[in-house]
């Protein structure tokens, strides 16, 4: 299978690529829309950078804890004026058609995921990965600072397919119920949705809370995106080819070779 | 190789003709059930005509979350306004006697409302949040009179689309289509918990609509106007808000 690949540093170019196409797009866009949302989220905040516990709380009432940010009004907290302009309309104007567009991209992405197998395939870990010492195994190369073996640049290990999934199935809908909690007009027809969260001000700061465990993940991401090498990541997630020392992608790999 | 390409090109042709034109048909049905907001021109205009669509279909009747009174804020926050002007302080100083709301457009009889006139009126009163756009927020009791019902008893026209309503401040005006207008919860209110809507509030007369956020409770109600367009009024983009860069529809 290797042998009629000449040359190590150019796959040909039937082989299946590291990233499916659907894959690549819907990356991307989800991509461009994390941060538009992460910016005017940061925006939103800075207008009242006050966070409370339940349904209600305003500047009358004790936070439960609040950014040191300098304030520009005088009742109002915010860091207007010293921050960014006195006007949010852009941001929320943003973070609203960012959100309608990622929560589009997403639920086709589930769909997709789940109609060819991807999700089984390539996330959830392999039948032999599935156990504790397998698990531990990664964490500890990682703690060790090792780098990768080459033959992961094809596949993901049992640490990264665990945070893959935790972000698609668990941050991402939690990111998007907490988020529709803080809509009026959504909790008049849904209201156990903000209800269940323990009430308005209680959503908006598990939102916040959410929103930093997303942005820990991207930030987590970019670094091992670094270390492993960027070039070649980047140029497998926007074109497909995986460039590496080894020719192509070993087609059969077993769990065993991977712990 | 080539069949295979063929047969792509051919399925991704009649996928992006079927999603072409299913745009236009979802955009043509949007038109006519009034699901474009006044404001869906510009770079934002998709996401907000999402949002607008969606909330109506699935939200037209749908209730504020109302509370418990135990649940009524200790500390609810008059939000800054600015100093109020003269025609305000004129009435003011009279225990606002001479307060008028008056009522135009495509109604049969075109009406002005005095406050005690207004008392006349059933008189619904609703324990609803104030959900400002910064993320602050507070429960109170509102009382007053029912949007629809002044609205009934002046005969709105079939055409009418739209209720304008303007603050006695200048500039400072809103407007919501008829799901909002004749919504049971959307309220002229002139009283507030245990006495009289407090100015910093909105007294004497403020028009809560606790479905969207409090930038649409627009303070001293001085006017209304339905209509069956917004594009005369002001720059045509529905209100005062998306003028200054804020969302027409602040249902979220």
């Amino acid at each position: 299978m290797l042998s009629d690949v000449s040359d190590g540093a150019s796959p040909r170019k039937s082989d299946p690529p590291r990233h499916a196409a659907f894959v690549r797009v819907t990356h991307w866009i989800t991509t461009i829309c994390f941060c538009a949302l992460l910016v005017s989220g940061v925006e939103i905040v800075i207008s009242h950078p006050r966070f409370y516990w339940g349904e209600t709380g305003n500047v009358l009432t004790r936070p439960l804890f609040q950014i040191p940010i300098p304030s520009s009004r005088k009742m109002v907290p915010t860091g207007y004026g010293y921050v960014l302009p006195d006007q949010n309309g852009w941001s929320r104007y943003l973070h609203f058609q960012a959100a309608w567009a990622v929560v589009l991209t997403g639920l086709i992405y589930a769909v997709w995921g789940m109609w060819t197998g991807h999700f089984r395939s390539n996330l959830f870990p392999a039948p032999s990965d599935r156990t504790w010492r397998a698990f531990g195994a990664v964490i500890a190369r990682h703690l060790r600072l090792r780098r990768a073996d080459e033959t992961e640049a094809f596949s993901y290990n049992a640490l990264q397919r665990a945070s893959y999934l935790v972000v698609i199935f668990v941050l991402f809908p939690l990111v998007i119920w907490t988020g529709l909690a803080l809509s009026p007009g959504f909790n008049s027809a849904v209201p156990a949705a903000v209800n269940a969260l323990g009430g308005r001000q209680s959503a908006r700061t598990l939102h916040f809370f959410v929103s930093a465990f997303l942005l820990l993940f991207l930030i987590v991401h970019v670094a091992m995106i670094f270390l492993a090498g960027f070039t070649s990541r980047m140029r497998a997630m926007i074109t497909g080819t995986m460039i590496t020392g080894i020719a192509t992608a070993p087609q059969q790999r077993t769990g065993e070779e991977r712990a | 190789m080539s069949t295979i390409s063929r047969r792509k090109f051919v399925t991704a042709g009649l996928a992006a003709t079927a999603g072409v034109s299913s745009l236009a048909a979802a955009a043509s049905l949007a038109k006519r059930y009034g699901l474009i907001p006044p404001d869906s021109g510009g770079i934002y205009g998709p996401g907000e005509t999402l949002t607008y669509a969606a909330q109506r279909l699935l939200t037209r009747h749908s209730l504020a979350r109302e509370f418990p009174r135990r649940m009524i804020s200790k500390s609810p926050f008059a939000n800054e306004i600015a100093p109020p002007n003269d025609a305000f302080k004129s009435l003011q100083a009279v225990g606002f006697r001479d307060w008028r709301l008056s009522l135009d457009g495509m109604v049969a009889r075109p009406a002005s409302f005095s406050l005690s006139d207004l008392r006349s009126f059933p008189v619904r009163s609703q324990i609803t949040e104030v959900v400002c756009e910064e993320g602050w927020s507070y429960v109170a009791e509102w009382i007053g009179t029912p949007l629809h019902e002044i609205l009934s008893a002046s005969g709105i026209l079939p055409q009418a689309r739209y209720v304008v309503y303007f603050s006695i401040e200048p500039d400072w005006w809103e407007s919501i289509d008829m799901a909002d207008a004749l919504h049971p919860q959307t309220l002229l209110t002139y009283a507030m918990n245990d006495g009289d809507l407090p100015v910093g509030f909105g007294g004497p007369l403020r028009l809560r609509v606790p479905r969207q956020l409090g930038y649409k409770s627009v303070k001293f109600i001085t006017r209304l106007t339905v209509t069956d367009s917004l594009k005369g009024f002001g720059k045509g983009l529905g209100s005062a808000s998306p003028e200054g860069g804020y969302a027409w529809y602040a249902g979220i």
